[in-house]
Order: C-alpha cells, then sequence, then structure tokens
C-alpha cells in the first residue's frame, strides 16, 4: 500500500493563508461536469410551462386539446388534474404570529396572482416539442386589478389576493425602549428636534434581479424505490425536507442532489414551483422528467430581490453625536411569501445601527402583497438595505454638521478598545478595529489629495466634478444560532454539519452539509482539512450537494459556509486526530500521554519514534494489530451550532465623476479595507470581494427591475436589464485589516456579501457629494445619467424610471 | 430559448436567394449575420417556416474602390468593415462607429447590410450612413436599383427593400481626408446607444467647410441633422460657435421615452454630444 499521506518536507507550512488556485475552476469554467441541464436519463421526458401573461386574473377555462394532440406530447396537465400530491411552497419563517401568508399553489387552478405564474405543464419527448406544444394551450382569463405599486398595494387600494381581504402581511417591530437594549427613540427625536438635528429621507431601495448564471434546471427520477431529484439549488436539503413536509412522501424516499450549480446569490435559496411541478409530474406519470428555464422564465418568475421604501429619522445633537435612529420600511414581498420571504427586511433589522453607538433605536418593517413576482434573499438579504440606508444618513448628518463625512462616523462608531460591545439592538459584536480600516483606506485612497482636486473642481465650475462616497459598513454573517432563530421564529436551526472519512491510502474523504455553487468550498475546506491534519492538499476531496452524501446540512447562504461549516469541518477533523491517538500509541508502544500530534505527525515525546495519521489509517483499515476496546476507524463528524454572529467589517472609498452636462457616471477609483478575520485563501477572498463590489455597485448604477402599469416586466431580458460586464467596471484597490473572530476556532468572519453590502452606499455617496453644492442631497437607484441630469436642474432625487423598453426585436425586420 | 422548427436554404448567388425568397415569399426571412434575427426566433416573437441564410454568397462579401466611392458588400462582417483600411480612409467616420458597435463576438457575426437593413434606429450604422450619404444598392428579380440614404430607412425596422429584393452593397462617397467622430452615449457597454451622434466634417484651416451629422435613436429611423450641416458651413471649429450650430440638433426629430431616458432627455443629449461630436472630429 502506498502511504502518500504525509506532506513533503519542502512543502509550505501551512495551507491556511496561501494564495491556492480553484480544485474546482477548470469543471466550472470550461463547463465540463454535470450541471443539471446535462443529466440525461433513459426514457426521460421533458416539460415546458405555460404562464399567465397577466399580473392578476380569474382563470376561466383551459383548454389543452390541441397541445395535447402536438406531436411527440404525452400529456398536459393543469392545477385541476392534481389533488393534495402537488404540495405547496412554504414559508419557513413567519415573522409574526398574525402574519398573513396566501396558500402558495405551485400550478394554482382558479387565479394567478402575477405576471409569469404558472398555470399548465406540457410533458413531451423532446423539450422543442414541449416547448411548441405549450404555444397551443389555449388560457381564457377574466382580468382583475392588479396592486403594483408598493405604497398603494400598502393602503390597501387595490387586493393582490382578494380573499385575504388586505395586502398587508406582517409588521415586524424591534424598539430598543422596549426591548430594554437602549432609550426610547421618540424622546430622543423630540429632544433633538428642540435642540440639536433632526435628518429625515426617504430612500427606495429598488427591485432587483440575482441573475445568477446558470438558469434553473430540475430532473426528478421517480423509477426507483427512492425518488431522486436533482436541482440547480443552493440548498438540497432543505428542499428535501419540504419535498418530504408538503408532499406526503417520507423523507426518507427522497434524496436530493445539487450538482455543480452556476452561481445563485440567494436566488437559489427557494423551493420553486417548477421544483414541485417537475416532482408532481414525474410521479404522476412514472417517467424521469426534466425542466430547464429559458433565461426569459428566468428574470419572470424566478424570486427577485430588495424592493423597499425605508422612512428614516436620525437624531443628534448639533456636534453631531447620534442620539436615535428610527426606521420605518414598506417590503414588497410580491404575490406570495417566499421561503425566507418577510424575514429578508428583518435580517436588516439589527444592522441599521451599524457601527454607530446609538443610545436609541426603533425598527418597524411592514411587509406587503403585491401581484409582482416573489421576492426573496438576495445576495446579503437584508442588510445592504440597512448599510445603504445608515451609511447615506450619515453623509447627510455630516453635511448638515458641515464637517468631513469620516469624521462624523469617527465621532460615532464604537472604539477598538470597546470590544466587545454590546449594540442597541442587544447583539454583541465581538472584534473589530474601525479606525485601522479606515486609515488604511485613506492611506490607499489618496483621501486628501482627492478631496483637494474635488474643491479645486467646485472653485472652477468644471464640467466634471468629483464626489467621494463612503461606507464604513458591518454586517451579521454566520446564519446562525440555532436559538437565535428561535425566537424569531424561524423554521429551522442554524447550525451546519461535516464529516471526515480517513480511506485507507490515507486520502482523506470530507462531507460538508454547505452545498457549494460557485464559492470555492473544495479549495478552501481542503485548505482547513490539510493543515490540520497535516495532509496534503491534494489528498483532500470533498464532497457535498447530496443528501446521500452529505446526509445533514443546513446549506449555502448568508455568508455562512466557513464560518460555521468551517468550524464543523475542524471540530470532525480534531475527533479524527483524538480516535487516531489511542491507536498510533498501541502501535508506537508509548503511552497516550507521551504522544504528541503536528505536522500529520504521532510523536513519542523525547524519541525519534512517530507516525503519520494516514499509517494509521491504513493500520485500522487493516485492522491486524489495534488496541482492545476501541473501534478500527479514524472517521468522525460534527454538527456545529454557532454560539454568535460574526460581524465582518470595512471602509470602503469611491471617487466617482460627473458630468453636470449629460449626468454620465464615471468611477474614478474604489478603495476597500475589508476585515473579515483570518483569511483561508486570500484570492479566493479577493474574487468574493471583486464579485461583491460590482454586484453592490449595479445597484447604485444599472440594475433595476421595472414593471410598466398592467403589471408586466419590462426589464425582462438582458437587453433592458443592465448587468454590467468588465468593460463597466474599474480595476478596485482592495486590502484587509485582521481582527479575528472570537468566536469560532479559525477566527474567521464571512466575506461571500461584504462587497455587495459595502459597495451601494458609497457609490451613491460619492455621485450625491459630486453634486451636492448645487442643491441635490438624494439621487434614487439606480443612479442613471437621466437621474443625476434631472436632479442637477430641478427639485428631487431624478423621478421614478418609465416603463417602456427599446425595441430591438421587432419580428417583422427584413434581413437581420 | 428554443426557436420554433423552420427549414433553411442558404443559396451561394443572389439569383438563387431571390428564386428562394420568390418561392417562399411571407413564409421566409433572410438571415445575415442573424444578430437580431435569432433573438427574435429564440425569444418566439416571429416564427417564419422558411430561413434564407445569405452567408454563402461570396459576391457580397467584402470592400472595393469604385472611383469616386467606395463599395461595401452587404454581408461583410462589421469587423472586416471596421479593420478594412479603404475604409479608414475615405469612410473614417464607419470605422469609427464600427468600432463601438455592440462587443467583439457581434462584430465578428454581424454584417453590415444585415444591420442597416434590420433598420433599427438605435443600431449604430445608420446614423453613419446618412451623414456620409450613402446609397443603398437593392437586387430584386427585375434587377437592381440604388436607393439613397435619405429614402432607404422608411420607418422603425422598415426599409425601401421590397419583400422580393435583397440589400447588396452600399455605396459610400468618398469622405477622403474628413475629421469623424461618433459620439456614443450608453450607461453600459453592451447596450444599444440611448443617443449617439456621428459627425464628419471636412476642414479648411481652422473652419469647417462642410459637414455631415447623423443621429441615432432620436426617432423612428436614423436621422440626418441637416440643419445642424447648415449652421455649421463656414464656421470656424471653436466650442461657441459649434455648440450654437448643435442647438438645432433636435430639429425634425421625435425621440422615444423608454426605461433609459424620456423624450427630453434625449434632446438635451443629442445637442451637447453634437457639440462634443464635432469638435471631435474638427480636431478641435
Amino acid at each position: 500500500m502506498t502511504a502518500t499521506q504525509e506532506r513533503p518536507a519542502d512543502a509550505v507550512e501551512r495551507e491556511i493563508g496561501r494564495d491556492r488556485r480553484r480544485k474546482e475552476d477548470q469543471r466550472l469554467i470550461t463547463g465540463r461536469t454535470r450541471w443539471t441541464d446535462n443529466l440525461q436519463l433513459p426514457g426521460m421526458l421533458h416539460l415546458a410551462m405555460v404562464r399567465s401573461p397577466f399580473a392578476h386574473a380569474t382563470i376561466t377555462s383551459i383548454d389543452t386539446s390541441a397541445a395535447q394532440d402536438a406531436p411527440n406530447v404525452v400529456t398536459v396537465l393543469t392545477g385541476k388534474d392534481f389533488g393534495e400530491e402537488l404540495g405547496v411552497c412554504i414559508n419557513a419563517w413567519p415573522i409574526t404570529p398574525d402574519q398573513v401568508t396566501p396558500v402558495h399553489s405551485p400550478l394554482p387552478a382558479d387565479r394567478v396572482s402575477f405576471a409569469g405564474e404558472i398555470v399548465a405543464v406540457v410533458v413531451a419527448r423532446s423539450a422543442a416539442e414541449a416547448r411548441d406544444a405549450a404555444e397551443l394551450v389555449d388560457v381564457e382569463y377574466d382580468e382583475l386589478p392588479a396592486a403594483l405599486d408598493l405604497k398603494d398595494a400598502a393602503a390597501d387600494t387595490v387586493l393582490a389576493h382578494p380573499d385575504l381581504g388586505t395586502n398587508k402581511s406582517a409588521l415586524w417591530v424591534f424598539d430598543s425602549g422596549e426591548a430594554g437594549t437602549g432609550g426610547n427613540v421618540e424622546d430622543a427625536i423630540s429632544k433633538a428636534r428642540d435642540d440639536g438635528i433632526v435628518i429625515e429621507r426617504e430612500y427606495r431601495q429598488q427591485r432587483l434581479i440575482p441573475a445568477f448564471m446558470e438558469p434553473r434546471s430540475v430532473v426528478v427520477d421517480p423509477t426507483s424505490e427512492q425518488l431522486t431529484m436533482w436541482s440547480a439549488t443552493q440548498i438540497p436539503h432543505i428542499l428535501r425536507f419540504a419535498l418530504a413536509a408538503t408532499t406526503g412522501v417520507p423523507e426518507s424516499k427522497i434524496r436530493v442532489i445539487a450538482p455543480d450549480v452556476g452561481g445563485g446569490f440567494g436566488g437559489k435559496l427557494q423551493v420553486t414551483p417548477e421544483e414541485w411541478i417537475a416532482w408532481a409530474v414525474a410521479r404522476r406519470i412514472h417517467k424521469p422528467v426534466k425542466y430547464t428555464e429559458t433565461r426569459s422564465e428566468s428574470l419572470l418568475s424566478a424570486h427577485h430581490g430588495r424592493d423597499q421604501w425605508q422612512k428614516l429619522t436620525l437624531a443628534a445633537e448639533k456636534d453631531g453625536t447620534v442620539t436615535g435612529f428610527k426606521v420605518e420600511l414598506l417590503a414588497d414581498l410580491g404575490a406570495y411569501v417566499a421561503i425566507v420571504g418577510g424575514g429578508v427586511p428583518v435580517l436588516g433589522a439589527f444592522m441599521f445601527n451599524a457601527i454607530y453607538k446609538f443610545p436609541a433605536y426603533h425598527f418597524a418593517c411592514q411587509t406587503v402583497l403585491t401581484n409582482k413576482t416573489w421576492t426573496d434573499a438576495y445576495r446579503g438579504a437584508g442588510r445592504p438595505e440597512a448599510t445603504f440606508g445608515i451609511e447615506r444618513m450619515m453623509d447627510e448628518l455630516a453635511a448638515e454638521v458641515g464637517v468631513d463625512p469620516l469624521a462624523i462616523r469617527e465621532k460615532n462608531w464604537i472604539k477598538h478598545d470597546e470590544f466587545p460591545f454590546t449594540t442597541v439592538c442587544g447583539l454583541e459584536y465581538d472584534s473589530g478595529n474601525y479606525e485601522a480600516a479606515t486609515a488604511r483606506a485613506k492611506e490607499m485612497f489618496g483621501y486628501d489629495e482627492l478631496r483637494a482636486e474635488q474643491m479645486a473642481r467646485r472653485a472652477s465650475g468644471d464640467k466634471v466634478q468629483l464626489g467621494i462616497g463612503i461606507s464604513t459598513f458591518t454586517e451579521m454573517c454566520g446564519l446562525a444560532p440555532s436559538r437565535v432563530l428561535g425566537t424569531l421564529d424561524y423554521g429551522a436551526g442554524g447550525w451546519e454539519y461535516a464529516s471526515v472519512r480517513m480511506l485507507a491510502t490515507g486520502k482523506v474523504e470530507v462531507t460538508t452539509g454547505a452545498s457549494a455553487h460557485g464559492q470555492g468550498h473544495e479549495t478552501a475546506f481542503s485548505q482547513i482539512v490539510a493543515d490540520r491534519l497535516g495532509v496534503a492538499f491534494e489528498d483532500v476531496e470533498i464532497l457535498h450537494g447530496d443528501t446521500q452524501v452529505a446526509h445533514r446540512g443546513l446549506d449555502t447562504y448568508g455568508s455562512r459556509s466557513l464560518v460555521v461549516g468551517g468550524e464543523a469541518l475542524v471540530r470532525a477533523a480534531d475527533k479524527v486526530i483524538e480516535k487516531a491517538k489511542p491507536v498510533a500509541a498501541h502501535l508506537l508502544e508509548a503511552s497516550v500521554d507521551d504522544l504528541e500530534f503536528s505536522g500529520g505527525r504521532f510523536t513519542v515525546r523525547g524519541t525519534d519514534q512517530g507516525m503519520g495519521i494516514g499509517e494509521v489509517a491504513t493500520a485500522v483499515f487493516a485492522a491486524h494489530d489495534y488496541p482492545e476496546g476501541v473501534e478500527p476507524q479514524l472517521d468522525s463528524d460534527a454538527t456545529y451550532d454557532p454560539v454568535n454572529f460574526s460581524f465582518p467589517h470595512g471602509t470602503h472609498l469611491c471617487a466617482m465623476e460627473v458630468d453636470t452636462e449629460t449626468g454620465a457616471l464615471t468611477m474614478r477609483k474604489y478603495v476597500c479595507v475589508d476585515d473579515i478575520g483570518n483569511i483561508i485563501n486570500p484570492l479566493i477572498v479577493s474574487g468574493q470581494v471583486h464579485g461583491g463590489l460590482v454586484q453592490g455597485i449595479a445597484q447604485a448604477l444599472w440594475e433595476e427591475a421595472v414593471y410598466d402599469d398592467s403589471g408586466t416586466l419590462v426589464s425582462g431580458s438582458f437587453v433592458d436589464y443592465l448587468l454590467p460586464t468588465a468593460a463597466d467596471t474599474i480595476s478596485f484597490d482592495i486590502d484587509h485589516t485582521t481582527s479575528p473572530s472570537t468566536t469560532n476556532s479559525l477566527g474567521t468572519k464571512g466575506v461571500g456579501e461584504a462587497g455587495t453590502i459595502a459597495s451601494t452606499p458609497a457609490v451613491v455617496n460619492a455621485v450625491v457629494d459630486a453634486v451636492r453644492h448645487l442643491g441635490v442631497n438624494d439621487i434614487q437607484m439606480p443612479c442613471t445619467p437621466e437621474r443625476v441630469w434631472r436632479a442637477i436642474n430641478g427639485p428631487g432625487a431624478g423621478g421614478s424610471t418609465t416603463a417602456d423598453a427599446m425595441p430591438h426585436f421587432d419580428g417583422e425586420g427584413e434581413q437581420a | 430559448m428554443i426557436p420554433a422548427a423552420f427549414d433553411y436554404v442558404a443559396p451561394t448567388s443572389v439569383e438563387d436567394a431571390l428564386a428562394a425568397l420568390a418561392e417562399h415569399g411571407d413564409d421566409a426571412k433572410i438571415i445575415a449575420g442573424g444578430q437580431s434575427l435569432l433573438p427574435v426566433l429564440r425569444m418566439r416573437l416571429n416564427a417564419p417556416e422558411w430561413i434564407i441564410d445569405l452567408g454563402r454568397i461570396e459576391s457580397l462579401r467584402g470592400v472595393r474602390d469604385d472611383g469616386d466611392a467606395i463599395v461595401i458588400g452587404a454581408m461583410t462582417p462589421h469587423a472586416v468593415v471596421g479593420a478594412d483600411p479603404l475604409v479608414a480612409e475615405h469612410a473614417l467616420l464607419i470605422t469609427k462607429a464600427v468600432e463601438h458597435l455592440a462587443d467583439a463576438q457581434v462584430r465578428h457575426r454581424g454584417t453590415f447590410g444585415g444591420a442597416l437593413a434590420h433598420a433599427d434606429p438605435a443600431g449604430d450604422l445608420g446614423a453613419p450612413a446618412r451623414a456620409l450619404g450613402a446609397s443603398f444598392v437593392i437586387q430584386g428579380s427585375g434587377g437592381t436599383r440604388t436607393v439613397g440614404a435619405d429614402d432607404f430607412f422608411v420607418d422603425l425596422f422598415e426599409t425601401a427593400i421590397g419583400e422580393d429584393e435583397i440589400l447588396t452593397e452600399v455605396r459610400v462617397p468618398k469622405h477622403t481626408g474628413w475629421g469623424a467622430h461618433y459620439e456614443k452615449f450608453v450607461r453600459v457597454a453592451h447596450q444599444w446607444p440611448i443617443v449617439a451622434v456621428a459627425a464628419t466634417v471636412r476642414m479648411e484651416g481652422d473652419a469647417i467647410a462642410e459637414a455631415g451629422i447623423g443621429l441615432t435613436n432620436m426617432g423612428s429611423t436614423p436621422i440626418r441633422a441637416s440643419g445642424v450641416e447648415d449652421a455649421l458651413a463656414g464656421q470656424p471649429a471653436t466650442e461657441d460657435a459649434v455648440h450654437a450650430a448643435a442647438e438645432r440638433a433636435t430639429d425634425g426629430t421625435n425621440p422615444p421615452s423608454d426605461l433609459n431616458g424620456d423624450a427630453d432627455y434625449r434632446s438635451h443629449l443629442a445637442r451637447v454630444l453634437t457639440r462634443r461630436a464635432v469638435l471631435a472630429a474638427a480636431g478641435a
């Protein structure tokens, strides 16, 4: 037997902290891998969905006969063809006991509630034939008035679901006075009105579309005793639980596999009508089926993100010391309460106070049903909204006091020697150093020089003005301590699971319940295990995304995989070492107490005797010689439930040039210094930060899901929903300061969402800063050139978006 | 994104293509690179029974010198037009516009004639064609006719090409030595222009002797800004003089309002961008 398990002597000492190229990249980048849509099963049939063109309508009749007669169509099914076995799409987080939650049938039989909702499914021998036949399904609708505008819907002027009697789903409130974590915010505001500063603003978080690279796809094989679903999902474990809970199939009869998944950004943190329909159809016809959405369907019907109005009131003393913050949100749920649903804004409830020492705080969020695509988690989920709100307000406060926006922040933030710090929300921030991150960022940015240039441009009346935007953000990561989730009525825990299997040849197989969809788990987790067990990076295999392989898990979202899943992994690996120790002692004929473990070897203290952990694995596989009363195996697992969130933070500085003639915006410089604790793989971190920044900048400048007056999604293709490319961004200057988390062994904090959370307000603050001297104090997102131009040339924040698309794809063109 | 089924024919001569067009009539669509037609088919906005592909007709490709004009074959890919030395020498405005047309993939698959025949007013080639006074050679079963740029663009997605005809080449009068600039205003790089201005000028000393100005996406067709051209003639290439002339950029325009900007904003942009384009073309 080979024993390659010991790390070569010339290898670097530690894997953690090393720029390892990602193990998964070759297959992910070339596409030579198993995406769900690549799967071919014997006898597999294909589905196409018939979707409502109306935002709100009664289904009066569905004639499927022409579709049934189309070539190679097996069957056409509608909501009326199914009973309870169809199941429902669930909301896992009813945020209040009295939350109004419409029943979400995957395939409603009587009424559609948003444009894009599925009313029939065609089953055919090929995907093309299914799609051809779907056009032949004749559905008659009686159109109903649609609840579209969020504020109108909150006033119940038109009901999204008439049977519910209201559009108001839940009102979730946190008040520091009532909670005993701080003072009364109304007192603070009234005092500030008399003898201080009160800043009142209303900000819009526009609706966004996650726009993951791989459209959603699902395959169901009902032909074995255990039914298998492959899905392009972030949450195979939660999906399995929900299928069992709602479709009557025992959990033990369900296997869910998330093979390689092409991105999610929260958009695949969902249990979807398409999955439920594929499941029901496969069970009905006893054949494997596949459904892969088109990009148009993805933009139309996969859940959207953000969509809030934020009414904010900040109270401060005259010198800019903050005394209270009141947050009143309206959050658009869309047509249904999705799996996290109203929980998304609630995840922001504890973050509006951010890094500042507010003595009093009040948060109230009203969730509202409308006849638009449902909304749910999108990269950052609640925390970008909160960070935007507070960081915009701190700039407004600085302008009011007349000081540099960094000075107003420094006056109010938690000092590095005040950690651990319990916030006005009752969260304990374990570590951080805002001074250090800010000092480094200022230095890299050339802050004083850029401020001087800004002043010079203002003085000369330059047509191109310069603005500097700041975002000193924090976030809560590592979702989540299960007990905390319990107090918030979330339907599950927040633990994570890992197992470490020592193979006979000394190689290591690791399973994790965190289901990667592009993050780089295979590489980062290999580095952790390689260090912990002292084995070679290449000898570690990370397995995930299959409920039969990694049977326990709570999947990947909320920057949790490393912070929670990584800790489970460390603990499982440590158990392997503990199990190996008596075996090694036995084989080395030494006392356990005399053994030391380091660099993958057990050594007998004071001697040159020793053996590698891989040799111990081989020995227990052979099992010819091992101590009495010990099992001949080293495999171990661990479930880790975090004791606290982690709190990454950072200082982001952005310089924007504004062409005051046209409103055109050009990013000049972007610097970020993020404190994300200890870093496992700097290369992966850079990738996460760069991608995250672009996604947050895109909210500030480009992306917006726009509906017209009849509830049609106007930005329904990438022609009109503007995703940036590399051509639209600049090179970012990134660095890190390090205050390790004190609540996990590796001292990590999470980085998946940091860039997105921090960058949006940095950019908008920069745009507003560039033109504040022209009388502008807000520009609504996305800050289009037109909005910037209108804000410069008139009152207001630039107006709303005209809901018409450019017609580039007329079907009647002549020669194209 | 699966198109409805269609039959496909790829003739190797214009005559064969015209015969196929005559045979299938309304049921046929011509594909000339497919950068607009394929999305239409894939989104099922149209489902022609026949696709007639001009991609194998060699005579429709390439750029040649024809005395006082250069002639660009309708099936010449944008990338070839953009790199062609004849075009750069005699119709620099086209070179400048192609530089910013869509992205590299589209520039290699899409064709010069295909884009012009599609007649999207937001397309990048219509405005240069009008500014340069190009003419369009259209072939039908009865022979060949030539239509001037002012008459070629009829309406949104509508040109003078008849249903039984094919655009074969575009003749561009030589503008040797003229300065040129294409000023394109977008929010992201891969977007159609919100507004763009194509400007080409012949300088005599420090003054603008002649100018050709075309506007992209300021109405249902590409527009020639004759008012600006007239106002520029004989003017010095100074900020003030050009500014005054550029105020006439919106004469006769009817800009759309959509997600990317309302009509009044587009009108404002047209004036600013015209000034910038002319000054850049004049080298000022």
